[in-house]
């Protein structure tokens, strides 16, 4: 039986890699096998050349999350895994809206709306019209809410980015592990002298 | 863009120098001998003619054996590799040679056996068009290896098996598969000089080792009135075994053992006290919720062993020494974790602990081991009944070979009975499919196991089940004319699915009542020597004969049909529910 909602919560992993073909697929079995849905997963470069960021979400309890990074760090390409809460990270989702620019330029008060929702138009053309707005979840629903009456043609979201509040950022870390290289002793996880904090390994 | 000309090739003997114009397959075949494989386990086709080309070359440096089907080449490879310590290594052409691996990948992946496979593949410029004999094969298999990697140019071939070996060896082992396109073996390239991996970025094979810890569950093991020790492989992938004696000594703990862990402490030790888990000791299975400390070292705590986990070892503080950080507290939650290879932890607890004994808690063992022989062993090794037990002929074969032989089981009761009764004095002497429990792999595994360790006897110890399933490696021994001595435990079932039928199923025996071959005159027909046996006075004899012989040579012993093994902690239950009858 899965467990209570009450023990599950939105949680958002954050693992570094190499940038590799068919890591994506190594990471998603991770899930998949244990049949978890992932809510959100976005991948892009990092600030370190060469390295690339998973962002990932998933609705789970922080005893399984905590399993899954360790696997998902166990894979050999993966440099390092984090895993928050939503009130640990910054994050941020960001909405296109495609509406026909007549409505909207007939019967919506425009800059009303924009400046409601905190949205910007990106292209406005005689057919249509496609703002954005970025944002949580709720806020980037509220402009669906607004515009739904006058013709949505078209809407999406992308997955979650998310900055992790408390770190240092991964690039410390890293140069550390490349000053030391090639030494086989490299390893780290000063986490590990905590272990009530420790989040990976 | 690459030459299509792998008879211009040089030879081995020619090549080596750095930046010498190579082909991708001879570059392949260079990376094996100077990553020290002798032997190779093999099956030709289509996308790996170029490599077997350039291997026609390389007979003097490595051995090929010709297999008959790509799964006995992995379980070969598997059994080279837990008889040596080495990594085995299998070759594969693409399609269904390649996919014909998958079952012995998922076997050494979750056995943590280090094996190499290399699969041959389409031309590049094919790659995604369903060509002839083309699957992807790293998608398929990237659930059941440590690492996987496709090869489309030659330039990339030395760098990729440099890290393949040491994947596959390293940390905690495990099968890696390196897929190389026909193109990029067949395209010369001026290869450097081949470098071995020593580091990947990415990759820590092992943990540090925190002292802080260490310390701490010195400090639990000291304050223990009833501590005991778990063991499993890692003691042996370690290469831990006398720094574990001398732990086991030192502290006066029971120990007992996974079926992987087994031969690390001798089957005959005053401190080991047996095995664990489903068909396991009595006593180590009851007396695990009765531990006040547990200490687990290179174990997984798989369900086979643990049973009901909401019911297992909650009185007790649990030490978990392991060298995959994902062990710890994957199952059972850790008291204290004590990460690293154990070769190095377990010197450093070993210091710290007492030198002390525990009589009273060993003589609970010991009461309850009287118990089990009262009511399960003394029968299945000394049967009043005249129909052969599969017991008895292990306690026959355990008087001839004295615990020396490596012992090769498949999967079925004769394996638990094998695991439970036959005498290891040596770590690397149990090869079994633990965690996957594939049926077939004992045949092909022992002929590995033998290559792997060529000075010590192999017997294999297979139901007539499972022989059934890889039956035509007899081929395999026949051409190689590897010595493999194979015991047929036959008692006309699928004896541990019968058994399960019986306890839990009603005795509804649904099709698992199967017929088999004149298993003697097949082996004859593959011109290997063999014997029938059905008679006890027949046993002794027939054994000595077969250990005696010179080759291979195949004995079935007609067991009794419907005998259980016992005893079993039924699934669902915990462990203290183990049942002897």
């Amino acid at each position: 039986m899965s467990p209570e909602p009450a023990d599950r919560q939105e949680y958002n992993i954050t693992a570094y890699t190499e940038n590799q073909v068919g890591l994506l697929n190594r990471i998603a079995i991770i899930f998949s096998r244990r049949k978890i849905n992932i809510e959100s997963l976005n991948v892009s470069p990092s600030e370190i050349e060469g390295i690339h960021r998973f962002n990932i979400v998933i609705v789970e309890t922080e005893e399984v999350v905590e399993k899954l990074a360790k696997q998902i760090e166990k894979q050999v390409e993966v440099l390092k895994v984090y895993f928050n809460t939503n009130a640990d990270v910054i994050w941020q989702e960001m909405a296109l809206y495609k509406v026909p620019t007549d409505v909207i330029a007939e019967k919506v008060l425009v800059e009303r709306l924009l400046r409601e929702n905190g949205a910007r138009a990106v292209v406005i053309r005689k057919d249509y019209t496609v703002f954005e707005t970025t944002g949580h979840r709720e806020e980037t629903d509220n402009l669906i809410k607004a515009l739904q009456p006058y013709g949505l043609i078209e809407f999406v979201r992308s997955a979650r980015i998310a900055i992790i509040k408390a770190s240092d950022g991964f690039h410390h870390k890293l140069r550390e592990f490349e000053r030391r290289e090639p030494s086989e002793e490299v390893a780290e996880n000063e986490f590990l002298n905590d272990r009530e904090q420790v989040f990976t390994m | 863009m690459f030459q299509n000309q792998p008879s211009a090739q040089p030879t081995a003997s020619s090549a080596a120098p750095a930046l010498a114009p190579t082909t991708g397959a001879v570059a392949t075949l260079q990376a094996l001998v100077a990553e020290g494989v002798d032997t190779i386990f093999g099956y030709p086709g289509g996308a790996i003619i170029p490599i077997y080309d350039a291997l026609y070359d390389f007979k003097e440096q490595l051995n090929h054996v010709l297999v008959r089907h790509e799964q006995g080449g992995i379980h070969a490879a598997q059994g080279y590799a837990r008889s040596s310590g080495r990594v085995g290594v299998a070759l594969a052409t693409s399609g269904p040679g390649a996919t014909n691996l998958v079952t012995g990948l998922a076997d050494a992946l979750i056995d943590s056996t280090p094996v190499v496979c290399i699969t041959g593949q389409v031309f590049a410029h094919l790659l995604g068009t369903d060509a002839f004999q083309e699957t992807d094969i790293i998608n398929i298999t990237t659930p059941v290896t440590k690492w996987n990697y496709q090869v489309t140019r030659a330039e990339e071939i030395p760098e990729a098996l440099a890290k393949a070996f040491y994947i596959a060896r390293s940390g905690r082992p495990g099968p890696v598969l390196v897929d190389i396109t026909k193109n990029a073996q067949m395209q010369t390239f001026d290869a450097p000089e081949y470098q071995p991996c020593q580091h990947i970025r990415s990759y820590r094979p092992a943990p540090v080792v925190r002292r802080k810890y260490v310390e701490q569950a010195a400090a639990l093991i000291n304050s223990a009135k009833r501590p005991f020790i778990l063991w499993g492989q890692g003691v042996v992938l370690g290469g831990a075994e006398a720094e574990f004696k001398a732990f086991v000594e030192k502290s006066g703990i029971p120990a007992a053992w996974t079926i992987l862990g087994v031969g690390a402490l001798a089957t005959g030790h005053p401190l080991n006290v047996g095995m664990l888990g489903m068909h396991g000791n009595y006593g180590p299975n009851v007396l695990t919720n009765e531990c006040d400390v547990l200490i687990a070292i290179g174990m997984r705590f798989d369900d086979r062993v643990t049973g009901r986990l909401d019911k297992y070892a909650k009185q007790a503080q649990v030490i978990h020494l392991d060298i995959d950080p994902t062990e710890i507290d994957k199952n059972v939650k850790t008291t204290m974790p004590v990460w690293g290879d154990c070769k190095e932890t377990l010197p450093l607890l070993t210091a710290l602990v007492e030198r002390r004994a525990h009589p009273e808690w060993l003589a609970r063992f010991n009461d309850h081991m009287a118990q089990e022989v009262e009511a399960v062993i003394r029968e299945e090794l000394f049967p009043t009944s005249e129909e052969l037990t599969m017991g008895e002929v292990m306690q026959q074969l355990n008087e001839i070979t004295r615990g020396e032989a490596i012992i090769v089981s498949d999967v079925g009761q004769h394996q638990m009975v094998a695991c439970r009764y036959a005498q290891f004095n040596h770590a690397r002497s149990n090869v079994t499919s633990g965690g996957l429990g594939t049926m077939g792999f004992a045949l092909p595994a022992a002929i590995g196991a033998k290559f792997g360790a060529p000075d010590r006897p192999v017997v294999a110890v297979i139901g007539d089940g499972g022989f059934q399933m890889t039956i035509q490696e007899l081929g395999t021994i026949m051409q190689t004319g590897v010595d493999v001595k194979i015991i047929i435990l036959n008692n006309q079932f699928l004896g541990m699915v019968r058994q399960w039928q019986e306890l839990f199923h009603q005795r509804r025996y649904s099709f698992v009542d199967i017929q088999s071959p004149d298993f003697v005159a097949v082996a004859a027909g593959y011109r290997i020597a063999g014997q029938r046996v059905a008679a006890r006075a027949d046993l002794r004899p027939a054994l000595e004969k077969m250990l005696a012989h010179s080759g291979s040579f195949l004995l079935e012993v007609m067991v009794t049909k419907e005998n259980n093994i016992f005893p079993m902690v039924p699934q669902g239950c915990s462990v203290a529910e183990i049942r002897l009858r």
